[in-house]
């Protein structure tokens, strides 16, 4: 019985201290913010925030270098899980950033469409088909409407469309709730 | 014991007493992370590297920790070391290689509750293996173990894509294949002599 209880304790011991100094010696200097802050951000790698893709930013947004609202892909409601994540107040896009749009997708005028591929290569989420000189779509319900296509397009073939509110898309608003001061 | 025994241990633990296949362990994995390619062999590696190290361990501590008379404290101080030494690798992998942390990721920790993971070290006890035994035998139960996991989940990759009755779909063809696969294992039995 002591015999027991011994072992099971030199054995507990034994692991505690292999366990603690190995956290000491293995420690790893990772910041767990950035990662909540990338599972929230779209993952478009769109760049329309300044940065090159959504780790960066996510970076910069937990150091304080940037602002929670570069983000047009992740739209109003992405800002607001960040606004909850991050404990500060939820802010509209900037001036400096892309204005708010309206949800809109990429369409291909294909009786002017060359074939060119360029806009398969920008396009983030591989929503265009196509092949070399032959006509390219967009695949509306995979679009993200990052409008990075838009700029590559040699003939200026490629507009944004805003899709309008039909019964697959539509969700109940936020609730807006306007702030009074206090008498 | 020569190499060619040891060589035997290692052809044997792979293929004719394959874990899963033949002693039906580690079941939960099995199922649990065979959806995807790319998650078996992760799982396959971070189960290959613990099991290797944790039946030394666990021989060790059975040999000089509990000896005969502590015989009852077996499965109790197995679970326990195991459990530390799957916390002393996610850190230490963490700190030298954080792809590979990466690659692994949840997988890690989960080995902790692979039954497989504490059945070889109990089955080293029943066989009487010595340290060199009990280590080849714990890497190739769990090398028999990743090549079912993989095999299984190339196939389930493939069983996705197929045109099947509704009520097969998921669960239930897994389920049968993994059974039909067992029955395919079964092939390797008369290879080798125990």
């Amino acid at each position: 019985m002591i015999g027991a209880i011994l072992v099971m304790s030199l054995l507990a011991v034994l692991l505690g201290l292999t366990l603690g100094y190995a956290a000491v010696r293995f420690r790893v200097e990772e910041d767990p913010l950035v990662e909540r802050i990338d599972a929230i951000l779209p993952q478009t790698q769109c760049g329309q925030c300044g940065f090159p893709g959504c780790r960066p930013y996510a970076e910069a947004i937990a150091s304080h270098q940037a602002d929670i609202n570069r983000c047009p892909p992740g739209g109003e409601a992405g800002i607001r899980k960040l606004a909850e994540l991050l404990g500060v107040e939820f802010k509209p896009f900037g001036d400096d950033a892309a204005p708010t749009k309206p949800k809109s997708v990429a369409i291909i005028d294909e009786n002017v469409c060359i074939g060119c591929t360029l806009c398969l290569q920008a396009c983030p989420v591989d929503a265009i088909v196509g092949a070399a000189k032959q006509m390219h779509t967009v695949i509306a319900s995979e679009c993200t409407g990052c409008e990075l296509c838009v700029a590559p397009c040699p003939v200026d073939c490629i507009h944004m469309v805003p899709i309008g509110e039909n019964v697959s898309n539509w969700k109940w608003k936020y609730p807006v709730t306007i702030l009074t001061p206090a008498h | 014991m020569n190499i060619q025994d040891y060589l035997l241990i290692l052809i044997g633990t792979v293929f004719v007493n394959n874990i899963v296949m033949a002693k039906i362990l580690g079941m939960c994995p099995f199922f649990g992370v065979s959806k995807k390619l790319e998650t078996a062999i992760g799982m396959g590696a971070a189960t290959t590297f613990v099991l290797t190290l944790g039946s030394g361990t666990s021989y060790l501590i059975n040999q000089y920790l509990l000896g005969t008379d502590l015989a009852y404290l077996r499965t109790l101080s197995f679970i326990v070391v195991i459990a530390g030494i799957v916390g002393f690798t996610e850190m230490f992998v963490r700190w030298a290689s954080p792809v590979l942390f990466r690659v692994l990721g949840i997988y890690l920790p989960l080995i902790t509750s692979n039954c497989a993971v504490l059945g070889i070290p109990l089955l080293n006890v029943q066989a009487q293996h010595d340290f060199v035994q009990s280590l080849l035998y714990g890497f190739g139960g769990s090398v028999g173990f990743s090549l079912s996991l993989i095999l299984f989940a190339g196939l389930r990759e493939r069983l996705e894509g197929a045109d099947m009755p509704a009520i097969f779909r998921g669960t239930s063809i897994a389920m049968i294949t993994a059974g039909i696969m067992s029955l395919a294992f079964m092939g390797f039995a008369g290879m080798v002599k125990p």
